[in-house]
């Protein structure tokens, strides 16, 4: 029977339920220091000194280093040239949170009270707190290589003014995609040891290998004694693959201290300190005619980079406007983008890193064109849609061909969940009676661009590659181990992975074990990010296993005297095909392929281990229909999430529980991003949410429930059929929820309402209105 | 700075039934007692303003949040943490279980501090509706289920076995 | 930044004489009760007192009693024995009613009532429950003990009438057996503080007194008096935010504030049964 499909409990709970989990502050090594932060509490401002002799002074304290103290050491990896973020700040700090000294102590408290102690002396410059700000004629520069704060910029790829000239209807819509911060509830943690042997690193981290590669470039020294081991760790959602300059610092202190090493962030650093996400503002125009078909979109971002930019930050408009049409035919597409720098926290990846900000912009304008010429938004949505026979279909941009999807039929399934008419004459009903909570109803048709990915697409975000390893080793007693470089953080890989090899190898899912996150065990890898693990990684799995599996046979074969074709694999036995007497159990054939003796000829011992560096020829296309039906009280602005319909098609689904976690996950984090979450900067550019009292992630009362259904269109880029789904969520839920919410108050006039629609916002649209 | 005198004091506190006793400065916080002293790193730190409730454990059989107490408060008392609430031969209590069946949890993270916030709402309210369980969660925070399957994993717990028992 | 906080001394307390003595012979002493007012703040090290003395062992400063007229709550009271008392239920049922939307069930197992009060947090809860229904605060110091009615209680922002080397002991309510009560505490996320908050205590003496409106918790003066010349609803609703100088952040601007309260003011007002 097969496992690919079914819910099957997860390898990964016993640990983690009983806090036998290992997450790297659990760590603590004899002799084990600890290290602390001094981060700067100015937007923007020349260092004029750091005095660190009263922190020095401290009993237990065993070094506090300036900038002064790294000057041998390069800037943080993954920083532009010019524009480099240094690991220690010396002559200007560049936003709040930018580190200014560091301090080591033998323990946690004394080297907080260090911390403290170090006194800077800031000389306060002028500061960008905002795109507006930084774009400003004569804004205060952060980089002077730049001239002035945009790093980059790409004008409108085509001009469109004829079709727009021609068109008979346009609108014009401007979005803010709010700033957020990942929060994982575990934030940056390390843990440095450099021995005379080298250097282990153990870090809460997504992609040990590059930090591995990374690290080892970082401090010149060789990748065999360069050890990076991500154990269980506490979610990452993106924000765990930058490398943080804690990590390379907590090296550099052990190495100079030839002792162990720890950082534990607080929260609160976390806030500042781990980069953020999000961060744009689009400016998109739209061309349609009187049925709601879209002519010509025109799309312009600008990307908050924060004060330094980053590879994979500069990387997030790319995504967004190579994903701009969404699952859309349009005519013509043109994008444009500019990259921008602030004084603020940095903006790399984030749960979907640059596509949700596509959909949620798309999916805006799919219900602006709905609005204007009062087409209903699922018609306007059916008569855009690309069709399901229209694949493998060519987007406007070169990075994205769809190769599969059924757009249409995902909402069909959505609207089998949701009584739209009921809800439309409910809407009405309310609407009549002023006692009433407003009702809005919203959709979202989406898709986005995962299974990260074909060769070049890693490549040009720092990776060694796009592939990812697997490998697929036989137990002398016939039990596997599969070791795969995509180190997991909550996906369930373990458990997946098994799925797959189990199917695959004949092998009971219970004997397989998963490993991962040891770059000493695990020799190369790639990570988990862009929605890749299974797509990429599960496929190597499943490549991997099919070379072991047919090995097996072959000895199989052997020992039972049959040909190769005639053997099939039951209940952990070969055997030839209708003579199941004739068999040989699994743990035979395992400890024989370790045997010279027992071996076919030509076949070496030890064979039943295969690894593969699984190659992915196209990127995946995960997609989905969602529906959000809010109430909103009329008094106070209040918005409440009544329900929420999903559907998704992820392709084939291993685990279906797991996948419902993920779409989950994923909406609860695009809810946060439509209702609650707003990392924000007063002028001076001072962070106003540096803390979870400020920054407001959603508990259990403040999220519905979910209905959730699905279609299936397979992935023709790997043979699993699956598409990945960890990203999925956040893409599809917050237009579906701002559209719901502008829904409920478009008799007002409403066009659209930025995120967050707080109740504040909506208060002021309503008492407006009277 | 350097000439502030530390004074130790001596903490025992009886941790899943097991008295753990140790000189500590009166600023160590109960959850750093539990981690480093005790020992015991099933308990997390995920802030520091008392929102997330990662560190959540049982103080004489309430729920509390670790990073908020000194652990001189704790002194005398009773402590269970999440490594106390299984059956004590290996087995699962009937929360622990009904996260792994139900899929309550994804990295583990903040998964302590629900068993232990569940436990106690378990303990008080045996039958909690979905609007009684969610509210007894909302000092705890998890960023990666969207909560759903956490409230089922309380459901699935009330009804094959409820609290269960712990040292 | 935020985890540890800095080096204090740990004194303990076994009655309040004996807090009394040491609030004297220590230098920049603060007094320990569930912590869940003060240990935040010391993490942040907002505050770093030298000296720790730890009151929550004061058997005398537990629980509720009744004495005829009032009920006395003793200060180190936490939350959840208030929300569940069945005295405070049938006595000052607005009390226990919000005593079980304090923070979270955590900080409620923890937090004590003198503790929450004496803290003075426009912001928290507690404080409108004691103006609206006109409670009384005892607090004890070296010339011995003193009543302070709620309305004299709350200073400044964070600062009470409770002298440096006084001790809130207990709260008196006064009964209001039968009486109807709302509180309408309006959050964007469950566990916050109020953006705006209001109670009303109905019944002979009826207030209403107001969360976060102002730097200092307070009652809704105006429409308290309205309500007891028996104005209707909608015009005490109105007088919600009169005289009031709400704070501005980013949950909500000064207007937003004085709608809002109003709004939960007749929200409180019809859930307390008046028409």
């Amino acid at each position: 029977m097969s496992l690919i499909g079914a819910k099957v409990l997860r390898k990964e709970d016993p640990n983690l339920i009983t806090g036998q989990g290992l997450y790297v502050d659990d760590l603590q090594p004899a002799g084990c220091a600890f290290m602390a932060t001094v981060r700067s509490t100015q937007p923007h401002a020349r260092i004029v000194a750091v005095d660190t002799s009263a922190a020095r002074s401290i009993d237990g304290v065993l070094a506090a280093w300036t900038a002064t103290d790294i000057a041998n050491l390069p800037a943080r990896p993954s920083s532009l040239p010019g524009m480099d973020m240094p690991l220690i700040t010396g002559d200007v700090a560049r936003f709040v949170g930018d580190i200014v000294a560091v301090v080591v102590a033998a323990d946690r408290s004394t080297a907080a009270d260090a911390a403290e102690a170090v006194i800077v002396d800031y000389e306060p410059l002028p500061a960008v707190a905002s795109l507006g700000q930084a774009l400003a004629t004569d804004a205060p520069m952060i980089h002077p290589v730049l001239q002035g704060n945009t790093v980059f910029f790409q004008d409108y790829t085509e001009d469109l003014s004829a079709e727009f000239a021609a068109a008979p209807r346009t609108a014009s819509l401007s979005l803010v995609n709010n700033r957020c911060a990942p929060v994982p509830i575990e934030p940056n943690v390390v843990l440095a040891d450099w021995g005379p042997a080298g250097l282990t690193v153990w870090a809460a981290f997504q992609a040990p290998h590059h930090l591995r590669n990374t690290i080892a470039a970082f401090f010149g020294i060789s990748q065999d004694t360069t050890r990076v081991i991500a154990p269980d760790v506490g979610g990452g959602f993106g924000a765990k693959i930058n490398f943080a300059s804690e990590i390379f610092l907590a090296a550099a202190l052990s190495r100079a201290l030839s002792r162990p090493v720890k950082y534990t962030q607080t929260r609160s650093e976390c806030m500042v300190a781990m980069f953020h996400g999000r961060a744009q503002e689009h400016k998109v125009d739209v061309a349609f005619d009187d049925s709601g078909k879209i002519l010509a979109l025109k799309v312009q971002v600008t990307q908050d980079q924060g004060a330094y930019p980053d590879a994979t930050g500069m990387g997030l408009p790319v995504l967004t406007t190579a994903m701009s049409a969404g699952c859309y035919k349009i005519p013509k597409v043109a994008v444009s983008w500019r990259n921008v720098v602030t004084n603020t926290t940095p903006v790399a990846a984030y749960r979907g890193a640059g596509r949700p900000e596509a959909s949620y912009m798309i999916e805006r304008v799919i219900d602006l064109v709905a609005d204007e010429t009062g087409v209903d938004p699922i018609e306007v949505r059916k008569t855009n849609f690309i069709p399901a026979d229209g694949f493998p279909y060519q987007t406007h941009s070169p990075l994205a061909v769809y190769d599969s999807g059924n757009f249409a039929g995902a909402l069909d399934e959505l609207l089998r969940h949701v009584d739209y008419p009921a809800l439309k004459a409910e809407q009405a009903a309310r609407m009549a009676d002023p006692t009433e909570k407003l009702l809005g109803i919203g959709f979202s048709s989406w898709l986005e661009i995962a299974g990260f990915g074909p060769p070049g697409s890693l490549e040009a975000f720092g990776h060694l590659a796009s592939w990812e390893s697997a490998q697929v080793r036989v137990q002398p007693d016939g039990s596997a181990i599969i070791y795969t470089g995509a180190s997991p953080h909550g996906q369930g890989t373990v458990t997946t992975f098994a799925q797959i090899a189990a199917d695959q190898l004949g092998i009971d899912f219970d004997r397989i074990s998963v490993r991962h996150g040891d770059t000493a065990v695990i020799p190369q890898g790639i990570g988990t990010m862009g929605s890749r693990a299974v797509a990429v990684g599960g496929e190597g799995v499943k490549t991997a296993s099919t070379r072991v599996f047919e090995r097996a046979k072959k000895i199989a074969a052997h020992l039972l005297e049959a040909t190769e074709d005639d053997i099939v694999v039951e209940n952990e036995e070969f055997h030839v095909r209708g003579t199941p007497s004739k068999s040989v159990p699994w743990s035979q054939v395992a400890w024989k392929s370790f045997q010279p003796l027992e071996l076919p000829a030509g076949m070496e011992p030890g064979s039943l281990d295969a690894t593969v560096f699984q190659q992915v020829p196209n990127f995946s296309f995960p997609s989905g229909a969602y529906c959000c039906v809010v109430e909103i009280d009329r008094e106070t602005g209040e918005v409440e999430i009544r329900n929420m319909y999903l559907v998704d098609d992820c392709g084939t689904v291993i685990n279906p529980m797991l996948v419902e976690g993920q779409v989950h996950g994923g909406v609860a984090q695009g809810i946060a991003q439509a209702l609650y979450e707003h990392m924000q900067y007063d002028e001076s550019g001072v962070p106003r949410t540096a803390t979870l009292m400020d920054y407001l992630v959603p508990a259990a009362p403040d999220l519905p429930g979910y209905v959730s259904g699905r279609t299936v269109t397979l992935n023709p880029s790997n043979t699993l059929g699956a598409k990945g789904v960890g990203e999925s969520g956040s893409v599809g839920a917050p237009p579906a929820v701002i559209n719901a919410v502008v829904d409920a108050l478009s008799h007002l006039g409403v066009k659209h309402i930025d995120m967050p629609a707080t109740p504040q916002k909506i208060w002021s649209i309503l008492r407006g209105s009277k | 700075m350097s000439t502030i005198e530390t004074h130790t004091t001596r903490v025992t506190v009886t941790v899943n039934g097991r008295e753990v006793s140790e000189e500590v400065e009166p600023r160590t916080l109960l959850v750093h007692f539990l981690r480093e002293q005790a020992r015991l790193t099933g308990t997390h730190v995920g802030c520091d303003t008392s929102n997330c409730g990662a560190c959540t454990v049982l103080i004489d059989g309430e729920a509390a949040k670790s990073c908020t107490v000194l652990a001189v408060q704790a002194n005398g008392h009773k402590v269970t943490t999440v490594e106390g609430v299984g059956n004590g031969s290996g087995g699962f209590s009937p929360v622990q279980e009904g996260f792994r069946q139900e899929h309550g949890l994804q990295c583990g993270y903040c998964t302590p501090g629900m068993i232990m916030a569940c436990t106690a709402l378990l303990t008080e309210n045996p039958k909690p509706n979905e609007h009684e369980i969610r509210e007894a969660l909302e000092g705890n925070l998890c960023r990666c289920t969207g909560y759903e399957t956490i409230v089922r994993a309380v459901q699935w717990a009330a009804t094959n076995g409820g609290a269960g028992e712990w040292a | 930044m935020g985890m540890i906080p800095a080096r204090f001394d740990y004194r303990q307390a076994g009655s309040v004489a004996e807090a009394l003595q040491l609030l004297v012979s220590c230098d920049d002493a603060k007094l320990l009760a569930g912590g869940h007012s003060l240990v935040p703040l010391m993490k942040m090290r907002l505050v770093s007192p030298a000296t720790l003395i730890d009151i929550s062992g004061i058997a005398e400063l537990q629980g509720v009693a009744d004495t005829g007229s009032v009920l006395r709550v003793g200060a180190l009271t936490r939350h959840r024995v208030v929300e569940r008392s069945q005295v405070v239920a049938q006595h000052v049922p607005l009390l226990a009613h919000v005593a079980g939307l304090v923070g979270d069930p955590q900080v409620r197992n923890r937090g004590t009532i003198g503790g929450s009060l004496v803290h003075g947090d426009p912001a928290a809860d507690l404080p409108s429950v004691a103006l609206a229904t006109g409670a009384t605060m005892i607090v004890t110091g070296p010339a011995g003990e003193r009543r302070i009615t709620a309305a004299d209680f709350f200073v400044d922002f964070l600062e009470t009438a409770v002298g440096p080397d006084e001790i809130l002991t207990a709260i008196e309510f006064p009964k209001r057996t039968g009486a109807g009560f709302g509180y309408e505490k309006f959050v964007r996320r469950s566990m916050d503080y109020a953006i705006v908050g209001v109670a009303v205590q109905a019944g002979e003496q009826p207030g209403i007194a107001l969360v976060n409106m102002g730097s200092v918790p307070r009652r809704a003066e105006a429409a308290s008096q309205a309500l007891a010349s028996g104005a209707a609803v909608d015009a005490v609703a109105a007088l919600a935010a009169d005289g009031t100088n709400p704070p501005e952040d980013l949950n909500a601007n000064a207007d937003y504030r004085r709608h809002l309260a109003s709004v939960l003011t007749k929200r409180a007002l019809l859930a307390a049964g008046y028409r």
